[in-house]
């Protein structure tokens, strides 16, 4: 565990040694404000819940995590320090556990500093704090996806902007094909067990079901089972491309 | 000890490494020449646990790097080509990072930083961000993170590249006092280097070795070796020290006739002696007059030419 918990604190006091931690804390709150106030009609619907809150996310996260997961190998492999970090006394297994931490739990970190939206909508009503709780533990694991997805890709690219552009690829993929329209697209081609794994795929159908406040084992399972096996991904592409 | 044993490693069709075997003893520090592309990054890759042979095994200390990479790397410390670092660290974070993942406890951790900043003479940069220091200073950090934790064995790929002579004997230094009771590979393509550090040296090109001795072996591959270097202030003719007995032919190394390399016949101890004769007999004014060691640049030529150069082939990635 000693080398995990070095690995994560480098990482993570990494983010603030550069401007990066402060412009992307800035950036999210900005637009999680923008979204929930402006085109989520936060006041405007006289409800007392965050929905317009956490309806954005999946689209937030789209952008804004593989920015930060571009970095997370890329530049490793970039500047050679990868041949530095994997020759010192730790597994491949660590390094990526302990880098990936320590991204989420930045993340995690932005994210809980959207507390005022949470204070404001206790002050103007009288919300449901286990949904709002659930969404945030939903959004959090939701974000932990992404993040992971954009680790695997980082991995396979020594140059930030492809790793980027990759990643939101693929999380767009995980996150449409969720759609009704995406759906009704598929039913028309593939049989109904297919169209049914495509839309268990998404993060867009677990997401929701958590935000509703039902805080299902199936759900949680579906996150911690998409970052684990993008970061076994991960492990392998840096194995595979180290030459 | 460090045994390699058959190791290989190809690229696709490029075979950068080509079954190279040897053994290194404590004690020893042993030079790695060759030219660029001759494998030598790639095979200390391979040793310090980076990149899996294709085939071909690294045993260090009793501990087969592929079975037990984690105790291998222990006993480790690796200076990869070019000293890559976090850039946006402190020189004293970035240390400290080391130690953490070595599992150096605290009290431990900071004497050994405080040791390698006092041998490395790091104590005017310990809290600037790497990114901003000088590319000797960024080489000595380098260095002070591969001897952090004191390893039994130190790779070290291309130490003084980019080092200015001051900053070069430094290193050099460093790397003498060090080699007691450590196994040291260095990889050079600065032949001086060689007989300045190194105890044995190794050329090695096209993946594999072409000559494994120690200094003075290679440099008594020298066609140089045992030649007489004649210097005179008046030109002379070269018929007198092609006549010499123990000479078997003359070279001159200018237009006038005052500069002459004079070869040995067979083992040639008695060269000197003759020439010497032979100038007293003339009279001759002599500028200089000294025996070649040899010249280890000619035999990296004579041994590496026929190589590719530049295959093309980056061994750096």
């Amino acid at each position: 565990m000693g080398a995990v918990s070095a690995v994560f604190k480098r990482e993570f006091m990494g983010y603030f040694q550069t401007p990066l931690a402060y412009v992307f804390i800035v950036i999210f709150l900005m637009i999680t404000g923008i979204f929930t106030f402006f085109i989520g009609r936060f006041f405007e619907r006289g409800q007392a819940d965050l929905l317009p809150f956490f309806n954005f996310h999946p689209w937030l996260y789209l952008f804004l995590v593989p920015a930060l997961s571009m970095r997370l190998w890329a530049e490793e492999r970039k500047t050679g320090t990868l041949e530095l970090l994997l020759t010192l006394p730790l597994s491949l297994k660590d390094a990526v556990i302990g880098k990936f931490l320590a991204a989420w739990v930045f993340t995690g970190i932005a994210l809980a500093l959207t507390f005022p939206v949470w204070i404001s909508v206790n002050y103007l009503g009288d919300p449901d704090n286990g949904v709002i709780l659930a969404s945030y533990i939903g959004s959090w694991l939701m974000a932990g996806g992404y993040m992971a997805i954009g680790s695997c890709l980082s991995a396979a690219t020594n140059n930030q902007v492809i790793a980027f552009i990759l990643t939101v690829l693929v999380c767009f993929l995980f996150v449409v094909t969720g759609f009704p329209i995406v759906m009704d697209w598929a039913n028309a081609i593939f049989p109904e067990p297919i169209v049914d794994a495509i839309a268990e795929l998404s993060f867009l159908s677990h997401f929701r079901e958590i935000s509703k406040g039902v805080l299902d084992l199936r759900d949680i399972f579906y996150f911690l089972a998409m970052i684990v096996s993008w970061m076994l991904a991960t492990a392998i592409v840096i194995d595979m491309k180290k030459a | 000890m460090i045994e390699v044993d058959q190791l290989t490693k190809t690229f696709g069709q490029f075979v950068a490494v080509n079954k190279l075997s040897f053994n290194v003893q404590p004690g020893e520090v042993l030079g790695f020449l060759g030219p660029n592309g001759a494998g030598k990054s790639t095979t200390m890759k391979m040793i310090s646990g980076f990149l899996k042979p294709t085939s071909g095994s690294v045993t260090i200390c009793g501990h087969n790097i592929a079975h037990e990479p984690i105790e291998v790397k222990k006993i480790l410390g690796y200076l990869p080509e070019g000293a890559p670092l976090y850039r946006e660290m402190l020189v004293r974070d970035f240390l400290k990072f080391i130690t953490n993942v070595r599992q150096i406890d605290a009290s431990e951790s900071k004497r050994a930083i405080e040791k390698v900043v006092e041998m490395l003479a790091l104590g005017s940069v310990i809290n600037r961000p790497v990114d901003t220091l000088s590319k000797g200073f960024s080489r000595r950090v380098g260095l002070a993170q591969a001897i952090l934790h004191d390893p039994k064995v130190l790779i070290l790929d291309e130490p003084t590249d980019g080092l200015d002579p001051n900053q070069k004997h430094q290193v050099r230094e460093l790397i003498r006092n060090l080699s007691e009771e450590k196994m040291v590979i260095v990889s050079t393509h600065i032949l001086e280097e060689v007989s300045a550090v190194c105890s044995r040296a190794m050329i090695v090109s096209e993946g594999e070795i072409k000559i494994d001795g120690s200094p003075q072996d290679l440099e008594a591959q020298s066609k140089y070796h045992g030649a007489v270097n004649l210097k005179l202030t008046t030109s002379f003719g070269k018929e007198a020290f092609q006549n010499l007995g123990a000479a078997s032919h003359v070279e001159s190394l200018d237009n006038e006739g005052k500069h002459y390399m004079i070869f040995p016949e067979g083992d040639g101890d008695s060269l000197l002696a003759k020439v010497h004769q032979l100038v007293a007999e003339k009279d001759l004014k002599v500028d200089s007059l000294f025996v070649e060691k040899g010249r280890l640049e000619e035999v990296f030529r004579s041994v590496t030419i026929g190589g590719n150069k530049d295959t093309g082939h980056s061994n750096a990635a």
